[in-house]
């Protein structure tokens, strides 16, 4: 598989997500600068955690209206898989490619932890290879990851079955508690409609290897290669 | 040399008001051969400040060790030391203070203060890619302390998160000694190969000077002088206007322009504009190339309407760099500087006269020797007498204090004192994550983190790096204060002993050191004689550990009107771990392993027993005095090999060394510190028996510092090996105990303490929390 | 000189645009400045929303022309729909 990892002034987290691409699971992975126009010949876009544009303005607003960004549109509207991790998250929302927007932690501070994540649907390309039952344990590190979305797309979200993650307790609780940043309906990550974008705040990339505490991440991008490899008519790029 | 219409005139109250004597101004005089103007009366006076010339602690700084054979770059030489990590990698690190800033605006002085370290170390040609930091503040019932704390640690997590460095370790106290003047030591460690060493020196005749960042302004105007002047509240409200503001996404993408720019061979000398900016930049390059420089002012951009010249060479703006380019290739660099949507500007040229020469659109505005400024600011060798204070320190005795009555709830308060209490609060607003290279995350005796192929800069034409297996670098941050303070000499070689425990602990060796001297005012004799022996224990500490003193940071005038702060020699220490199987943690790990004690139990040389100066001492009996326990260099050096070698042999589960709190707060940290996720931890109870240890007091016993001691956890099956192997290598060894149940109890000759570990937890865990939560 | 003379003279058109969150969006900066206003004494206060104030400086113009873009600007930059109002004035 070929991904496209991209690259804003202030992504920092692209290494990260081209190290578990290439080096942990084997994949071609390259840097995009934002300046580019055209994506190339790709399987996948992967949107990276960080502070594009310094976050000036609201976080992922500037971001969104980089020259690659229209490439991007056009690479998700054929059908194209993308996935926005936190920073990633919020230029998609920006960008109107997902439902929702996130604003700042109901703690008015920035987390960083590891949290439970409990898949509400295995019914995607990012969540196929997820166990059964298992919750994944996980980092966050965000000062605005709190997911809001009005009441509306909430209920389309739960009917179209398009929430994918949701912060839980130890135990699969999806408790306030368990909620570190105050989203409703405690939402970690969401589907577009057409089910090939997906955006989450977690970063799945920081725990993929064992010896980085959690390897309960890797499964996303393993669902995600997976899911690229079955495509019908499926042409490696 | 020209005078514009607005310069006052040079009298000697301006000359006292920007912190030169009389004698120092003669000086100046003649190294000019006439008088200064004002704008060149404004540069001696930030170069020849503390801060910059380190001019009351030069001659105590040359008592460090500073050479060992993996030294590529050592202390004095450049912006920051460089090691050897072998496979032709190395690292740049260096520890720097932020203090008086962050005293008057906490966030942005301390976000600075981290953007200000974090230059020194890419200026060396090194990716930055961990921080730590160590923070001292008053008693957090203080509301004012509140906002201080809140302040800095939310500034600290603004710069590295947005930049996108983890800070993965760090220490605070709370100690009323720091109420009026909080520490804020920042440090940053970088990765680089050793080919990719870049120097800050102004080479090569006629060669273009660059300067890239964002446009001067009259930011952090002479901050540097700032810093070497007591803090009074008038100074404070006079020097809000000093405090600079930092722009931590500038400073990424000047990294990694800069860092692009340096893989194209077209630089010949970069450094940074830190304090005393522009003047400090320029000086220092062109006296360590034995050159000179030329700028022209008029060319230097700028936000402020009408700057003067005194303003834009002093001004503290930051995230700039000065960048000294190779003739020739000039629209090399700008190419780069216009990909990352950087403001550059040429400002000048690199002569042979060896002075730095400052022009405003033509018209001359100073003209000074570069290497007297730089180099030979005057040296003092101040006055040192041992403090009246000492006499009754070593004269304290524990007849009047009697024995603990309830140790259990003693080791709660304890725990729940905000010096030794869980640290959470602070470090979950840092990104301790970012890069993917954090193996131990904050909350373990030392940090460690992996060394891979994209933490190296950029190498020439998209070369890939010859590959190497994974690094393990272990970092720690530690100087007990109120030791230093009662016995400087034994608290600095303490402040190094016990990083370099933490080291051991986590099964790495030491490579290196760098300190933050925290003191007040060198002029006091009582205060520079804590200066002079703490530096004194601090260097002897290094020699005995193998870890030379890389570079580090003064900062003095430490005091307010409340008084000096307690001296606080910080060090922070960088180790190598050969193997992620050999990397330790603190906490322990499965029900049924036995749990051991390396090291003495009690110092039987010791009349206070491991009470002097100790937090069970100065919380549960309100007395911050006593002499120290002592250390002995050779036998903490021997346990900590002894440590490293039974963790190479496999044998050790987890390591947790004895410090504030003693014996019952390793074991109980060791029980509670396994934090797996968000409201979730894995706790192990213990049952400990010290039964068979002799001590006349069970609070010593107990609760006090003795050093030299570690608490280790080993499977059950090489218990009796372990003590065999470690009593071979002349480390006293005794089980004490198995992990076991829920609750921690352990039992002595007279009182037991017995508690659920869960509820302990809670007192630890939560505890700053709730201090904070309180408006 | 000429120019210099003609920024003395001339009228400089600005906009003004205050940005809010929406009702519905959970506002805890409100809330904390709230809280603070109340510890503080301030009695009566029943609800703070913290929101974004920005200045537009433009050249001189039709200012009909200039409510058209500016209402563009924020509808797509300047404010988030999902979570944001906003208002503005050019004078």
């Amino acid at each position: 598989m070929n991904f496209a990892v991209l690259q804003f002034p202030g992504t920092n987290r692209e290494q990260d997500a081209v190290h578990i691409l290439k080096n942990v699971l084997g994949h071609s992975a390259n840097l995009v600068w934002h300046k580019q126009e055209s994506l190339g010949n790709v399987d996948a876009v992967i949107v990276p955690g960080g502070f594009s544009y310094g976050d000036y303005l609201r976080t992922g607003a500037v971001a969104r209206f980089s020259p690659i960004m229209q490439d991007v549109q056009r690479f998700a509207a054929s059908g194209g898989h993308v996935l926005g991790i936190c920073n990633g998250f919020q230029i998609l929302c920006e960008a109107g490619l997902l439902p929702g927007a996130l604003v700042r932690n109901k703690s008015l501070q920035f987390r960083c932890e590891h949290v439970f994540l409990k898949t509400a649907t295995r019914n995607s390309p990012f969540t196929a290879k997820i166990p059964e039952g298992t919750l994944m344990r996980v980092p966050i590190a965000h000062g605005e990851g709190c997911y809001f979305a009005d009441e509306k797309t909430l209920n389309d979200l739960k009917v179209k079955d398009q929430i994918l993650w949701q912060y839980s307790d130890a135990k699969g609780g999806l408790t306030e508690t368990a909620n570190p940043n105050g989203s409703l309906w405690n939402i970690a990550g969401v589907l577009n409609e057409s089910r090939n974008v997906a955006g989450l705040m977690p970063h799945p990339e920081n725990a993929s290897e064992p010896l980085l505490g959690s390897a309960d991440g890797r499964a996303v991008f393993e669902s995600l290669v997976h899911s690229l490899a079955n495509r019908a008519n499926f042409q490696p790029a | 040399m020209a005078t514009t219409l607005q310069d006052p005139p040079i009298t000697p109250e301006l000359i006292q008001k920007h912190g030169l004597t009389p004698d120092e101004y003669g000086r100046i005089k003649g190294i000019l051969g006439r008088d200064p103007n004002y704008t060149e009366l404004g540069i001696f006076s930030v170069m020849w400040s503390e801060h910059c010339s380190y001019k009351n602690t030069r001659l105590l700084l040359k008592g460090f060790p500073t050479k060992s054979e993996k030294i590529l770059v050592g202390a004095g030489e450049e912006n920051a030391g460089i090691i050897d990590i072998g496979d032709g990698l190395a690292i740049a690190f260096k520890i720097e203070s932020h203090n008086h800033p962050s005293a008057v605006e906490p966030f942005q002085g301390a976000a600075t203060g981290v953007g200000g370290i974090i230059r020194d170390i890419f200026t060396m040609g090194a990716r930055p890619v961990a921080a730590l930091n160590s923070l001292r503040f008053g008693e957090l019932t203080n509301p004012e302390v509140r906002r201080l704390f809140a302040g800095v640690v939310s500034g600290i997590a603004h710069y590295g998160n947005c930049f996108g460095i983890p800070t993965l370790c760090g220490e605070v106290y709370f100690d009323k000694t720091y109420e009026g003047n909080p520490l804020v030591n920042a440090f940053c460690l970088g990765v680089l190969r050793h080919e990719q060493i870049a120097r800050g020196a102004a080479k090569g005749i006629g060669n273009p000077v660059f300067y890239v960042g964002p446009a001067t302004g009259r930011d952090g105007l002479a901050g540097a002088a700032f810093a070497s002047q007591d803090l009074t509240e008038e100074s404070a409200e006079q020097q809000r206007g000093a405090v600079q503001v930092g722009d931590p996404f500038m400073e990424k993408l000047v990294m990694e322009a800069c860092l692009e720019l340096l893989a194209t061979g077209a630089v010949a000398g970069i450094q940074d504009m830190g304090a005393a900016g522009l003047t400090c930049s320029t000086c220092e390059t062109a006296a360590r190339a034995n050159t000179g420089i030329e700028i022209d002012l008029a060319k230097v951009p700028q936000r402020a309407p009408n700057m003067t010249p005194y303003e834009i060479m002093l001004s503290e703006s930051q995230e700039r760099m000065l960048i000294i380019v190779k003739r020739g290739r000039e629209a090399e660099v700008q190419k780069i500087f216009d990909k990352w949507d950087l403001p550059w500007a040429e400002i000048g040229f690199v002569t042979d006269t060896g002075r730095m020469v400052v022009k405003n659109n033509g018209s001359g505005v100073a003209d000074i020797p570069a290497k007297n400024l730089a180099d030979e600011a005057p040296i003092y060798q101040r006055e040192s007498r041992e403090p009246a204070y000492m006499k009754a320190v070593r004269e304290f005795t524990l007849n009047g204090i009697t024995d603990t009555t309830d140790p259990t709830a003693d080791l709660s308060q304890l725990l729940a004192w905000p010096t030794i209490a869980s640290k959470n609060w602070v470090y979950r607003q840092y990104d301790y994550l970012v890069r993917d290279n954090t193996i131990v995350p904050p909350g373990s005796d030392a940090a460690v983190l992996r060394i891979k192929e994209d933490s190296l800069p950029p190498l020439p034409n998209g070369q890939k790096a010859p590959a190497f297996a994974e690094k393990f670098i272990a970092l720690s941050v530690d100087c007990n204060a109120v030791y230093v303070y009662l016995d400087p000499y034994e608290g600095g070689k303490i402040a190094v002993a016990e990083c370099a425990r933490n080291l051991a602990c986590s099964g790495a060796t030491p490579l290196g050191t760098t300190d933050n001297l925290n003191f007040a005012n060198p002029h006091n004799p009582e205060l520079f004689y804590q200066l002079r022996k703490s530096v004194e224990g601090l260097a002897e500490g290094c020699r005995a550990f193998n870890a030379p003193v890389t570079g580090g940071n003064v900062s003095l005038y430490n005091q307010s009107p409340a008084g000096p702060i307690d001296p606080t020699p910080t060090v922070a220490m960088v180790g190598l771990i050969e193997k992620s199987e050999h990397i330790t943690t603190q906490w322990f790990k499965a029900e049924g392993d036995v749990i051991i004690l390396l090291g003495d139990a009690i110092d039987a040389d010791d009349p206070l027993q491991g009470l002097g100066g100790s937090a069970y001492l100065q919380l549960i009996r309100g007395e911050k005095t006593g002499l120290p326990p002592r250390v002995d260099l050779v036998k903490e050096k021997n346990l900590h090999d002894t440590l490293r070698n039974l963790i190479r042999a496999g044998l050790v589960k987890s390591a947790h060394d004895c410090s504030e709190g003693g014996l019952a707060v390793a074991l109980a940290e060791s029980c509670i510190s396994n934090h797996r996720a968000r409201g979730t931890d894995t706790l192990f109870g213990a049952n400990i028996d010290l039964t068979s240890i002799n001590s006349s007091r069970i609070d010593a016993l107990l609760f006090g510092e003795t050093q030299s001691r570690i608490v280790i956890s080993v499977a059950p099956s090489n218990g009796d090996k372990v003590i065999a192997q470690a009593k071979t290598s002349g480390v006293p060894a005794v089980q004490i105990g198995e992990v076991a149940g829920s609750r921690l109890s352990i039992k002595t000759k007279m009182m037991s303490i017995d508690a659920p570990v869960e509820e302990l937890h809670d007192q630890w865990w939560n505890s700053i929390g709730r201090a904070m939560a309180s408006t | 000189m000429i120019g210099w003379r003609f920024g003395c003279y001339a009228t400089q058109v600005k906009a003004k645009i205050t940005v809010t969150p929406k009702k519905a969006v959970l506002d805890p900066q409100g809330k904390t400045v709230q809280d603070a206003l109340a510890h503080m004494g301030y009695k009566g206060v029943e609800a703070v929303h913290v929101g974004k104030y920005l200045e537009i400086e433009l050249q001189d113009g039709d200012k009909a022309a200039y409510q058209k873009q500016i209402d563009d600007a924020c509808h797509k930059l300047l404010s988030n729909p999902v979570i944001e109002d906003y208002h503005f004035t050019i004078e």
